[in-house]
């Protein structure tokens, strides 16, 4: 049954790839436009948009699916990553800006005509993508430290993890923080060279997309498989049974903490150059929630779930604000509220279900056709039939 | 207690005192045990027995008092992995194992071996791992149930399991807490016997309710009172005490 499970999955991430990676990049290159096969420009950005979501789905799913650690604040780490990401792009624009100025806008705006210390070095790209992980992980490794050290758990652990997404926010809120206050950053020109209004940047954005999902989900499936990822699972079935067998937990969530978080903030860096802004709102409480909400529709404690759900939940998304704004987060709460009680294993989950109940209702049927009616009827009815039967072949 | 006993000892609490907000969960409470005895700790509801392995374990630390693994060992100044390591295993009240991975794992989750993140990271299944591991699992009989999710398991199987895991570290003292509860007269005898066995390869300190069971295994007897020790003796002894009568056997349902 199991291996047979195994299987499924490995055929269903290698056709995955192979139409994310070839088929619709390919489709979005070669084809014309207009035609049948053609994906336009905004399908490739949009899906390498749902993709970065579904990066962030499986770093919320190692900590609450895998490790028992329900963070509500993993957008913090998203939008950190986003905001590295911006830095550079903001320094490639030059003076291209509304003022014509060699620094951002928002800077010349609030009166600096010199670039304040902190910005210098995010002219240099690698020094940028270093960044995109450091910044994530080191606050991941404070706050982790502090809060796994003070056996900080459960629900408290929740609470905490979203008041540091939410003071992170109004952290970047502020325009003193020269951050780009409420607006962010946005009107980016190129990243590395590239023009990122040029559809082939775009499609090379979202290949690095789907090759990091691709790297994500490997290294995740591998993490799991280890004597770690048992210990992982064990700390959410038994904490108490993993510290009195010696293992040191805080250590082990902190690991998967800081893992998470570095996940968090690569599909930040890949996010914002696709979608073209980053701003505070990122970071606020409801967008990790709705991270968590992708996880539990597409399935906790699989890896593939979470990416299913995130591309489901925001496909929903695109066409519910639409096609009733003022209803989205009244679907939202809905589908999570549904999942919850019906597909508690969620979209991953449901062919199982489904055979559950299969059985479920089948199985009555037999059971009350061997329990009531067999008692009475045999002697009756099914006794001459045979013999009659018998007779006419004989 | 003469000092040339001392070294003797594997386990030493002296004057040990633990309150919980006013509570006086264990009072003065002093506690010797030889190594490789089989101590059986018996006493009311609130008594401190749990308290006693919670101070042992490093789970909780004693307001003032000694606690001493070994030769001179503090053990208040360890966390509870730490503890762990040093060869001091317990069994909880309520079956602990790890439902979600096989029986087989349970017991690989607990083997001897380096705890260490990077460790576990790259640690593999040797044939040597493997065969200690069936060795232990046929200890508590469950070799028959290696591939099974632990979660399948009952109620008596989760708690041999357990016990299994405890002794895949191969742990010098043993710290079982109430390991009939909920167990048929059968597993109950069974797990007797599973203690038995195991006497003088490992010290054992047993809390047990059921005097069946307690008559089954024990040579030497603690009852706790209040938080301190009320006797200590062979199971006679101790059920034919006064003040144990008084407070524990007469309060008790004991028909």
């Amino acid at each position: 049954m199991q291996r047979k499970a195994v299987n499924f999955e490995l055929w269903g991430v290698v056709i995955a790839t192979f139409i994310l990676l070839v088929v619709l990049p390919g489709l979005n290159a070669f084809t014309p436009e207009g035609s049948v096969l053609h994906v336009s420009n905004f399908a490739i950005n949009l899906y390498g948009k749902y993709l970065c979501y579904g990066i962030v789905a499986i770093s919320v799913d190692l900590l609450w699916g895998y490790t028992g650690l329900l963070c509500l604040g993993q957008c913090l780490f998203f939008a950190l990553g986003g905001y590295m990401m911006g830095m550079y792009l903001m320094r490639m624009i030059g003076d291209l800006g509304q003022y014509h100025q060699p620094i951002p806008d928002f800077l010349v705006f609030l009166g600096w005509s010199k670039l304040p210390w902190f910005w210098r070095p995010f002219s240099n790209f690698p020094f940028a993508a270093m960044m995109v992980t450091l910044l994530p992980g080191v606050v991941a490794l404070v706050f982790g430290f502090l809060a796994f050290r003070s056996r900080i758990r459960g629900v408290y652990f929740s609470i905490l993890t979203q008041a540091l997404t939410y003071a992170g926010s109004l952290l970047f809120f502020r325009n003193d923080l020269l951050m780009g206050g409420n607006n962010g950053f946005t009107d980016f020109k190129f990243l590395c060279g590239f023009d990122l209004r040029q559809p082939a940047t775009q499609r090379g954005l979202y290949i690095c997309t789907v090759l990091l999902l691709l790297g994500t989900y490997l290294l995740c499936k591998w993490l799991t498989a280890t004597k770690f990822g048992k210990v992982q699972r064990a700390i959410r079935d038994s904490e108490n049974r993993v510290l009195f067998s010696g293992y040191a937990t805080a250590h082990f969530k902190l690991f998967v903490f800081v893992l998470a978080a570095i996940i968090a903030g690569l599909a930040g860096a890949l996010y914002v150059p696709q979608v073209g802004i980053i701003n505070p709102s990122e970071m606020t409480p409801d967008k990790s929630l709705e991270a968590v909400v992708w996880v539990a529709v597409g399935g906790r404690g699989t890896l593939v779930g979470p990416v299913i759900g995130a591309v489901a939940v925001n496909a929903m998304k695109s066409w519910a604000t639409r096609a009733y704004p003022d209803l989205w987060l009244l679907f939202l709460g809905m589908t999570f509220i549904l999942v919850t009680l019906f597909m508690p294993k969620g979209i991953v989950g449901l062919p199982k279900q489904i055979m559950a109940l299969k059985k479920k209702f089948l199985s009555p049927k037999a059971v009350s056709s061997e329990n009531v009616e067999p008692v009475p009827a045999p002697e009756i009815e099914k006794m001459p039939e045979p013999s009659n039967d018998t007779a006419a072949k004989t | 207690m003469t000092p040339l006993q001392k070294p003797e000892f594997i386990l030493l609490l002296e004057k040990v005192n633990k309150s919980f907000e006013g509570f006086k969960a264990i009072s003065d409470l002093t506690f010797y045990m030889d190594a490789g005895e089989l101590r059986v700790i018996i006493g009311p509801n609130g008594a401190g027995k749990s308290s006693m392995l919670d101070l042992i374990t490093g789970r909780t630390k004693p307001d003032s008092g000694k606690i001493e693994f070994g030769k001179d060992t503090d053990l208040t100044r360890l966390n509870e992995p730490e503890i762990n390591q040093l060869g001091i295993g317990r069994k909880f009240q309520t079956p602990s194992v790890y439902v979600d991975h096989t029986v087989f794992e349970n017991v690989w989750l607990a083997l001897e071996g380096s705890r260490s993140v990077w460790a576990t990271l790259f640690s593999r299944v040797t044939p040597a791992r493997r065969e200690r591991i069936y060795e232990v699992l046929k200890i508590v009989a469950l070799d028959g149930k290696a591939d099974d999710k632990a979660g399948s398991l009952s109620h008596g199987q989760k708690q041999w399991l357990e016990i299994g895991m405890l002794l895949a570290q191969n742990p010098k003292l043993l710290l079982v807490d109430e390991p009939a509860a909920g167990m048929t007269d059968e597993e109950t005898h069974k797990t007797g016997e599973l203690l038995l066995s195991l006497e003088g390869k490992h010290s054992i300190v047993v809390i047990e309710h059921d005097m069946a069971f307690v008559r089954q295994i024990a040579r030497k007897v603690t009852v706790l009172h209040q938080g301190s020790v009320l006797c200590e003796g062979t199971v006679d002894d101790v059920q034919n005490n006064e003040r144990v009568k008084e407070v524990y056997l007469g309060r008790k349902k004991k028909n």
